[in-house]
């Protein structure tokens, strides 16, 4: 038995009380208080708390939230728009779509904070066309809130209009990279558009405009209700809080788990709360930390702390919290392949290097994985992720949007960090795994 | 005289749901209820005429090409007619680490079909990350989601497709 350090439950903390997706469920703890405190609040009280906070976005990136809302221009008379990116695609990840099936009108409150900080009087959810049931429990969520006279022309009563609309996408990746969400949301293909201008100055229908995540903004009203300090102090120097992580893989107990931005890998793999180790005689051979964008680490990068900072110096990032364990009998190659070829499929074909490079990489790991591959197709599979994004990542590579980038650096890092499993492929003319390439659990029984 | 596309019923829900989609957009941006408008017309008709991606175009004030050009952007869209079921099966890694290949490999057994192929009853694809890594594997049945998959839970579910 091993346990991890405690952790204060701010995003789950309902989920298990009785009808807490509804919103007679969702007052009965407590809910639409902290909005009530806000509206009390001038909106730029409420941003100062929200930087306070230390609060980073949770889709990805990990920017701070508080600062990014500060990039809205004060004096556009343009309308202000808040997207909410629910379009949770990034592959290992399985947050959002719980806060949407448990507790709703946490994100609804959020929305409502939010929108009154910014001065947005409207808001587009857009769902990943593929959420049937999250969908429809959000969708019932908004009609009772515009029923009970929370949403409308009158916020909670005050003088000030706020309409919340659910836009489902219809299968594409692509569209929750925050440009081509927005190019959807107008009724378009999912084309990333050339930042600068950045969301917060140009973005829906030419105006300013927050995309921010769902987890992002339903920790909001738990950081109204008890305070930017008590958020901040949960967390580290830097990313306060706690998080929802999803733990996938060879692991005895997967699911989506909240903890602290202390918790290490290591615990979350191991702990009793958590995933409950590997089978006995397994052991961890590798983990992708934050969504399979994130680069991979080794066995020996166990003891990193699951926030914002931390995967700096390895070359990684915290992402979206999709932590994919693979175990000591999986097949590197094998894995990485069914990695490139979704960021071939997903890739929208606007830039060349991406466009042409992520099929080409897929192609090659294939073609090593069945044992036909030579020494300079590892070579030339590197040259071409590196005609996408450099490695090590030096910020933003060759590409309009950072799926080139989210392509390459598995490419990268795998065949960095575990070049003798590519090696091998190529010596022994096939994968020495045979046909048992998934490890402990890779079996369909 | 061509069959029209719609019963006058499906005329009643159609015109409906444009018009409320069309109150959620500022009226001068009618063309941004692309998706929503074309999902409606799916829901319909469970696929997308060019008929009837022709009349989303004219009631969204925009051609008929940009509406092709999104319906065949988005794999969810359906150009073509799909078979009575549509099954979609997750194949990505945190699926495939628990079992996702052989429960593609299954399916087509099952069914006596490909993946990729469209017949009659039954469509069957792969398909990327479904947001239940945690609860792998997972497949879709006409959106319906299915997880924590073994051969008894898909025997039972094959059960009710009839
Ligand atoms: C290819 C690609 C896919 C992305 N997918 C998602 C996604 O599914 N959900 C999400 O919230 N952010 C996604 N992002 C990040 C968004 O662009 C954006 O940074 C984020 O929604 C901002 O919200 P946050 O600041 O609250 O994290 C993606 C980025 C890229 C480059
Ligand atoms: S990097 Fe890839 S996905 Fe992004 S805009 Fe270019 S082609 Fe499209
Ligand atoms: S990898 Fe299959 S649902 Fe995420």
């Amino acid at each position: 038995m091993t346990h991890a350090a405690p952790v204060e439950k701010v995003m789950t903390k309902n989920w298990a009380n009785p009808g807490q997706n509804t919103l007679e469920g969702y007052q009965r703890s407590g809910g639409y208080t902290a909005l009530k405190t806000a509206l009390e609040w001038a909106p730029a009280k409420v941003i100062d708390e929200v930087k306070k906070s230390n609060l980073r976005g949770r889709g990805g990136a990990g920017f701070p939230t508080g600062l990014k809302w500060s990039f809205v221009p004060k004096d556009n008379p343009k309308p202000k728009y808040l997207a909410i990116n629910a379009d949770e695609s990034e592959p290992g990840t399985a947050k959002d779509r719980f806060i949407l099936e448990n507790d709703p009108h946490m994100l609804l409150e959020g929305i409502a904070i939010a929108c009154w900080a910014l001065g947005a009087h409207t808001c587009y959810i857009y769902a990943r066309g593929e959420f049937k049931y999250p969908s429809a429990v959000l969708d019932k969520a908004i009609a009772e809130a515009y029923a009970a006279g929370i949403f409308g022309k009158k916020l909670l009563g005050k003088d000030f209009e706020l309409n919340v609309y659910q836009v489902r996408g219809a299968g594409a990746y692509i569209c929750g990279e925050e440009t081509a969400l927005l190019e959807s949301l107008e009724g378009k293909k999912g084309w990333p558009r050339l930042k600068p201008p950045f969301p917060a100055v140009v973005g829906l229908f030419g105006c300013p405009t927050v995309v921010n995540n769902v987890e992002t903004i339903a920790s909001l009203p738990p950081i109204i209700n008890q305070g930017a300090e008590w958020f901040a102090k949960l967390g580290t120097e830097k990313s306060g809080g706690t998080r929802l992580v999803t733990l996938s893989g060879c692991v005895n107990r997967p699911g989506t788990y909240e903890v602290g931005m202390h918790t290490s890998l290591r615990d979350l793999i191991y702990a009793d709360e958590f995933g409950q180790g590997l089978p006995a005689g397994r052991m961890v051979k590798a983990v992708i930390p934050g969504g399979s964008s994130a680069p991979v680490l080794n066995a020996a990068e166990l003891d990193t702390k699951l926030e914002f900072e931390a995967f700096k110096p390895m070359q990684s990032m915290a992402g979206s919290g999709g932590v994919i364990v693979m175990d000591d009998t999986c097949c590197m190659v094998r894995c990485l392949w069914r990695v490139a070829r979704f960021y071939a499929e997903e890739s929208c074909g606007q830039c060349t290097p991406c466009r042409e490079g992520q099929p080409w990489m897929a192609r090659l790991l294939r073609k090593i994985e069945e044992g036909l591959g030579d020494m300079d197709d590892l070579k030339t599979l590197m040259n071409v992720a590196a005609s996408i994004a450099p490695w090590p990542p030096i910020g933003l590579g060759n590409t309009i949007c950072a799926l080139g980038d989210a392509g390459a650096l598995p490419v990268q890092s795998f065949v960095t960090k575990f070049k003798d499993d590519f090696v091998k492929h190529i010596e022994n003319k096939g994968c020495p795994h045979g046909d048992k390439p998934w490890g402990h659990f890779g079996d369909f029984v | 005289m061509p069959e029209p596309l719609f019963t006058p019923e499906e005329q009643l829900q159609f015109d409906r749901g444009i018009d409320e989609l069309l109150t959620h957009y500022p009226p001068d941006r009618k063309s941004a209820a692309m998706l929503p408008a074309l999902r409606h017309l799916q829901t319909l008709k469970g696929w997308l005429p060019p008929e009837g991606m022709a009349l989303v175009a004219q009631r969204l004030g925009t051609t008929k090409e940009r509406a092709y050009e999104v319906a065949t952007f988005y794999v969810m869209f359906h150009t073509e007619k799909p078979g009575r079921y549509v099954i979609d099966v997750c194949t990505n890694l945190s699926c495939a680490l628990r079992g996702a290949e052989g429960l593609l490999t299954y399916m087509e057994q099952k069914l006596g079909t490909h993946a990729g192929t469209n017949g009659d009853k039954y469509f069957l694809r792969e398909t990327e990350c479904l947001a239940s890594c945690g609860t792998a594997p997972c497949l879709q049945i006409n959106e319906d989601h299915h997880e924590n998959l073994n051969k008894a839970k898909v025997d039972a579910l094959l059960e009710k497709l009839k």
